[in-house]
Order: C-alpha cells, then structure tokens, then sequence
C-alpha cells in the first residue's frame, strides 16, 4: 500500500507525553538484557563450552526427554478430559473446569510435597499395596518428575484444547447433527481441526515450561540418571562451587531454552498459554455422544481427572490443618520475605507487560511480531540461568547473597511477564480500537489518558494479571535457592528445607499457609480489578 | 471555509477525491452509498487519517499539522462516543480539560450545559445508566462545551428511532444555529439531510461533489445519487 492514506496512531498513550514506544522499547530491552546478558556474562565467565562433561550432555539429554515426554503425555491426557468436558453437562462441571486453572498458581513445592503424600514412600498408594503385602514402588526419578509435571500441565493443556472446542461456532455442531454425521465423521470435520489448532501450541508452551522446571525435579530428580540442566545448575553452584562450571551449565541451558523457544514461534502460532482469564460458565459446546460406552468413557476420565486433581492437594492440605506453624519469627519472617518479594514481582510483571503491551499495539507488524518472540524467550530462560548471572554480574562489586532477594524479585517479575502480557493484550487492542479516535479527538494525552482511560478501563485484565504475578511469585523455589542462606530464606524455600529434614508435618502446615497466602494474594488482586468495574 | 485542496485519499482498491469548499456557519449533509468514503472523508478532516495527497484547510490554514485533539473541531462517531467508566459530568468535563482537572466554575459550566441539553441533574450517573438519546444528549453537551468551530457527525443518532432521531437532529441544528457552528454531516438518509442541512455533498463513484443545495440535489438527483435512492 505504498503512497497510500496512512492512519494516524496515536503515541500519546504513555507517561509525560514520550511516546508510548519509548516506555515499551524500555521493557523490551531490559528483557532481552535479563534474558540474554546472564548469558554473555556467563559465556565469558566459562569460555566456550570446554568445560562440559558426560555427566553434563547426559543432564542436557535428560532435561529434553523429561520435557519432550512431560508435555507429550500432558497433551495426550488433556484431549480425552478436553473432549468429555466439551460434551458432557454435568453438576460441578463449571467449578471442575475452573479448578483445571489452578495448578498454575499452586506453587510448585506443594504441588510436589502433595504427590508425595499420594505416590510418596509414605504415601497413600504405597501404604495400600503394602497392606496387600506387595512391594512399594519408588516415586524418585523419571516417572517422578513426570508425574509432577503431569499434575501441573495436564488440566492446563485441558483447559487450553477445551478452549478450542469452545471456539467452533456452535452452528456447526448442529449441522453435523442434523446431517447425520457418525462419530467418526465428527471426528474428522470437527474434532480434528480442533486438536489441529491447540495440540502444537499447548505441547511447546508445556515444553518450553518443563525445560527449565526446576523445583520438581530438585524433589524427585537427581543422581546421574535424572539431573536436568537446571537442576546440575544448582548443584554446581550450591555444593561443588564451581562457578565456571555453573557457567557452562547456564550457557548450554540459555542455549537449549532459546533454541526451543524461537523453533516453538516459528512453527507453532503462539497459542494462548497460561491459566487464561476466566471461564464463561456455559453447559456443554458439543452434542453428547449418545453411545453408552462413550458416556461411561467420559465419566471415567472426567472422574479420574478430578481424582487426579484433587486428591494430592486435599491430602497435603489435610495434613497441614493440624500442624499450622506457630506465629513466631521463624514463621513470620520467610512469611513477610515472600510477600514482600511477591508484591514488588508483581510491580514488575503488571507495569511491564502495561508499557510492552501498550507499544506492542501501536507498532508495526515485523516489531509486534519480534517483541512476542522476545516475550517467548522469557519462557524458555532458566530462572537459575537468571540467577547466575546475577551472582557473576554481582560478585565483583557486592556481596551477592545480600542481593538474594531483589534478584529473586525481578526474576519472578521477569518470568510473571509474558503471561501478564498475554492476559493483557486483547483488553488493550480493544481499548484502542474502542476509544483511541475519542481519547485522540479531545486530546488527552500522557498521564492524563493513563489514569482516566487506560488504567480504568484495563482494571479487570490489570487485577487478573496482578493476581496471577503474586501467586506465581509467592510460591517460586527457583532462583533464591541458588544463593540463600537462612537468614534470607523465603516461605517455600522453608518448606522445602523441612522436607529435607523429613519434618513432614510441619511441611504440611507450612504448605497450606503457602497455598493460602498464593491463592489468596490472587484472590485480593483479581477482587480489586473487578470491584465496580463498568462494563 | 473549510476546503478540501486536491484532496486524493488512497486505500488498496478505494480512492476517493475531494476538491470543494463547505461554507462557514450551514449545516452540509454528506450523502452517498455506503463505502463511497462519507466517514473516511470525516475521518481526514479530524486528522485519524492523512491524505496520500492535498491539503484541508479550516479559514486558509492547513490543517495537517494539527493533532487531532488541537483541530478547531468536534467529532461524535456512530458509536463509543463516552467512556463508560466515567459519568455524565466527567464525560462532558473532558471538553473543557482532559485531564478533568476542573476549577469550581468549570464544573458549574458543566452543570449549565447539561442543563442545555435537558439533563440536569444525570451528571452523576454513568452512560449505562443512560437510555440512548440521552447518551447522544451527552456526546452533544461535551460538543457544546468544547465550542469549536466545526462539527462533525459521523451518523451518531443512527441506532435512534426516527422520533428520537428527529428530535436530535433539531437539537444540532439550534446548537448550531445559535454558535453559528459549521457542521458536517454524514447521513445515509436523505430525510435527515432534507430535515436540517441546507447544503449536500455527493459522495459517490470515488469523487466528493461540490455541495449543492439539498432541496435541488434531491429533486433532481444525478444518476448516481438516483442509483443510491432507488428512483
């Protein structure tokens, strides 16, 4: 369209009248400077990838397999929950799909700690076979890490095929019907379009997410045959100190992580990742399959998937109610660290995806489409890759552990941002396509059109998305493990140290202040955004 | 005068052209087939759109500098033209500062023309609160409080019902009539135009005619302008 009318975009949208893509080009750069500088610092810091052993590129081997076959079996799982969901109308229907979100804002510790007390040593599973005078299986390793991954992606890949089904125009399913069509041809003109459209998104946004899952594979992984890139990270770090040697880990990890994670936007439209925002409660999207063996089919894995959900967290949960830890400083102090670090990563999260988003409208493609990739990049970045280089950037000049939990903060902020993004970014075309030419016609501008147009009419997306950046934050083992000592240490890392320390009841209590604390962070945050919000 | 000088405006397959002249102070109608370009004419003239060629001049000056918050112009859209969020009084505030910082005789202005526009007392109340003429009432106060020279309607009463649409239109045109605004209005019916703009430009066919009288456009339409009106 060269020479043609040009639309005139307005740039007026940020603070102080700069315009809004200098405040978005900031954010830009700062991410690709927390995601890509760690590992220059690093590069320098272990001069090339000499220093890797067998040990090492078995960890690099492990860290894809467990990641190709955590989201490959999360995928798989989620199309049967997806497409009983999708058919079948049931009570508790809409709180089941609503309790799918949840996982994502469980911390991960306790997600942990509660399939432990159902696959655990102790475990319910194991006391019962026990009972029947068989021997025990063992949670540890592979199928561990598996296992944990599964609880924590599977009803989020659940809710994101499911929000393909509810995409089908609901005319189509009556036309398949009032055609006749078999299940089979269901089938193939609808079902598969569908499973088309959300299976390659869901299985790289779980892929990327397991590739540098840390805290799961830290409880079930370890030894030579179940350390992942992350996890060898730490223990280079934590127990040889061998920094260089941390180095190299973070660089061949950064590497592996960028690579998937350009490889996942070239080939896959970034699907919607993430616990999505809310859920319209409506009955079924598609006719039920009226075959008596389909229907006993969708109970059974509508059951078993609730089961699955459940059934850790009420056991964790459970055990936590009579052992809640007493309020004294060794409680209160983790306790106030984390919502501290909580609230200042959400700070982060929500003014950065703001500023990203606002620019990330505005421009042009080519750019929009690069900052989205750059976004990506944040989810395939190793918090502990993150955390290194802090600590190389720091030691010269600081004492690094001093800094534990301000790094802590902006990598929680960090790794919280392209899901505030994503939250964001549909409320914020809107707002634009509704009210730009108003806002532009009476001249408002900077400061003035961010607290009277933006900031309002973005409430409920800002609320959710604040929300989600507290949870996440509040319950992260990641980064502070890395360089924390006790003086510092944040509530799950408290957890974690009293799970090894086979303290488990306390673990228990601690563990449901945790979820407490997470859920009802993200419960304050989404509250605020939707009080007396006009439509 | 508002001119339109060798304007050619370019969109992939659309093209529209407009050399004209609207006078100060009437009321013009803009009437043609949808998609002719009556708004994106508008939209050139409230500066959301830059001409790929020509200039719009307001009183000699060239308007193409101009922001479109600076024009010596007023627009309502066909819809949006509120923030829900905000109310009757703040919406109509913003004319006078759109920070809504308002001095205590800013507010009482505010009050003065809701009352103009027969809403006194609503000034609290959101627009959801409001039933669909008066929310175009509203629209208009902040047009009346603003007090540029130039209006722009870009069909802002077509959800109406005829009465209420009626009823609207006199409201412009003694608003107008009364600040002596020069107002440009796009209508797909020729009854509105006839109703209250002495003056209409055809917009058809990739050309913006110069306006002539409505009374004889209508009587007489040009094939084109037949076409359009089924005569």
């Amino acid at each position: 369209m060269a020479g043609g009318a040009v639309e005139v975009r307005t740039t007026a949208i940020w603070p102080g009248g700069a315009p809004g893509g200098v405040a978005g080009g900031l954010v830009l750069a700062l991410i690709l400077a927390l995601t890509l500088g760690p590992v220059a610092l690093v590069l320098i810091q272990a001069g090339g990838a000499g220093g890797l052993t067998a040990a090492d590129w078995a960890a690099a081997r492990f860290t894809v397999l467990q990641a190709a076959l955590s989201a490959g079996l999360s995928v798989a799982l989620a199309v049967p929950v997806a497409r009983a969901l999708a058919r079948r109308s049931f009570p508790g229907r809409a709180a089941l799909i609503t309790a799918l979100g949840a996982p994502f804002l469980l911390p991960v510790v306790v997600a942990v700690l509660g399939i432990l007390a159902l696959f655990g040593r102790s475990g319910l599973l194991n006391r019962g076979i026990e009972a029947l005078g068989l021997p025990g299986v063992t949670i540890y390793g592979l199928q561990g890490v598996l296992l944990a991954h599964l609880f924590l992606n599977l009803p989020l890949a659940a809710r994101m095929i499911l929000n393909g089904w509810a995409a089908v125009p609901p005319e189509r399913f009556r036309l398949a019907q009032s055609l006749d069509f078999a299940p089979r041809d269901v089938l193939r003109v609808i079902e598969r379009p569908v499973l088309r459209a959300t299976l390659p998104g869901a299985f790289v946004a779980i892929f990327l997410v397991c590739l540098t899952s840390f805290t799961a594979v830290l409880v079930m992984g370890g030894g030579p045959r179940a350390t992942t890139l992350s996890l060898a990270i730490y223990q280079s770090f934590r127990l040889e100190f061998d920094l260089a040697h941390a180095a190299s880990l973070s660089a061949l990890q950064m590497a592996l992580g960028l690579f998937a994670a350009f490889a996942g936007v070239a080939f896959v439209s970034p699907a919607a990742f993430g616990a999505g925002r809310g859920w319209r409660a409506q009955g079924r999207i598609a006719p039920p399959d009226p075959r008596a063996a389909a229907r006993i089919g969708d109970g059974v894995v509508i059951g078993a998937m609730a089961l699955f959900l459940a059934l850790p967290i009420g056991l964790a949960m459970a055990a936590g109610v009579t052992h809640l830890p007493r309020p004294d400083a060794a409680f209160l102090a983790p306790f106030g660290r984390s919502v501290a670090v909580a609230l200042g990563a959400t700070l982060l999260a929500v003014t950065g995806a703001l500023a990203l988003g606002l620019a990330l409208s505005g421009w042009r493609r080519g750019l929009a489409r690069a900052a989205d990739g750059a976004a990506m990049l944040v989810l395939g970045t190793s918090p502990l890759v993150l955390g290194t280089g802090a600590f190389l950037a720091l030691r010269g000049w600081a004492d690094p552990a001093a800094f534990a939990l301000p790094v802590t903060m902006v990598a929680n902020g960090l790794m919280a941002l392209p899901f505030a993004l994503r939250i964001l970014l549909p409320d914020i075309q809107t707002l634009r396509s509704d009210y730009d030419r108003l806002a532009d016609s009476l001249g408002m501008e900077g400061l003035a059109r961010l607290r009277l147009l933006v900031l309002p009419r973005l409430r409920r997306p800002l609320g959710f998305a604040a929300g989600l950046a507290a949870a996440l934050a509040m319950g992260d083992l990641g980064v502070v493990t890395l360089f924390s000592d006790p003086e510092r240490a944040t509530l799950p890392m408290v957890l974690y140290q009293r799970m090894g320390q086979y303290r488990m009841d306390e673990a228990y209590g601690l563990a449901l202040v945790l979820v407490l604390a997470s859920f009802g962070l993200f419960w304050l945050f989404d509250r605020m955004g939707r009080a007396d919000a006009d439509v | 005068m508002l001119t339109f000088e060798g304007v050619e405006i370019r969109q992939g397959d659309f093209s529209l052209s407009a050399d004209l002249s609207v006078p100060e102070g009437a009321i013009t109608a803009l009437i043609g087939p949808s998609g002719a370009g009556k708004s994106t004419l508008l939209s050139v003239v409230a500066g959301f759109l830059a001409p790929t060629r020509g200039r719009v001049l307001w009183r000699g000056a060239d308007l193409g500098p101009l922001p479109p918050g600076q024009r010596p112009l007023s627009i309502l859209f066909q819809d949006q033209n509120l923030f829900p969020h905000l109310t009757v009084a703040q919406n109509v505030g913003l004319g006078l500062r759109p920070d809504l910082r308002l001095s205590a005789s800013e507010r009482g202005r505010v009050e003065e023309v809701l009352g103009d526009v027969g809403l006194a007392e609503l000034g609290g109340r959101k627009p959801g609160a409001l039933s669909g003429g008066q929310q175009g009432r509203v629209a208009l106060a902040r047009a009346l409080i603003r007090d540029r020279p130039l209006l722009l309607l870009d069909e802002p009463f077509a959800a109406l019902g005829p009465a209420l649409k009626d009823e609207m239109l006199d409201l412009v045109a003694r608003m107008a009539g009364r600040a002596g605004t020069t107002v440009l209005m796009v209508s797909h019916d020729p009854d509105d135009a006839r109703r209250i703009a002495p003056l209409t430009v055809l917009v058809a066919d990739g050309l913006a005619h110069a306006p002539v009288a409505t009374a004889v456009l209508l009587a007489d339409p040009p094939p084109a302008l037949a076409s359009y009106l089924g005569k």
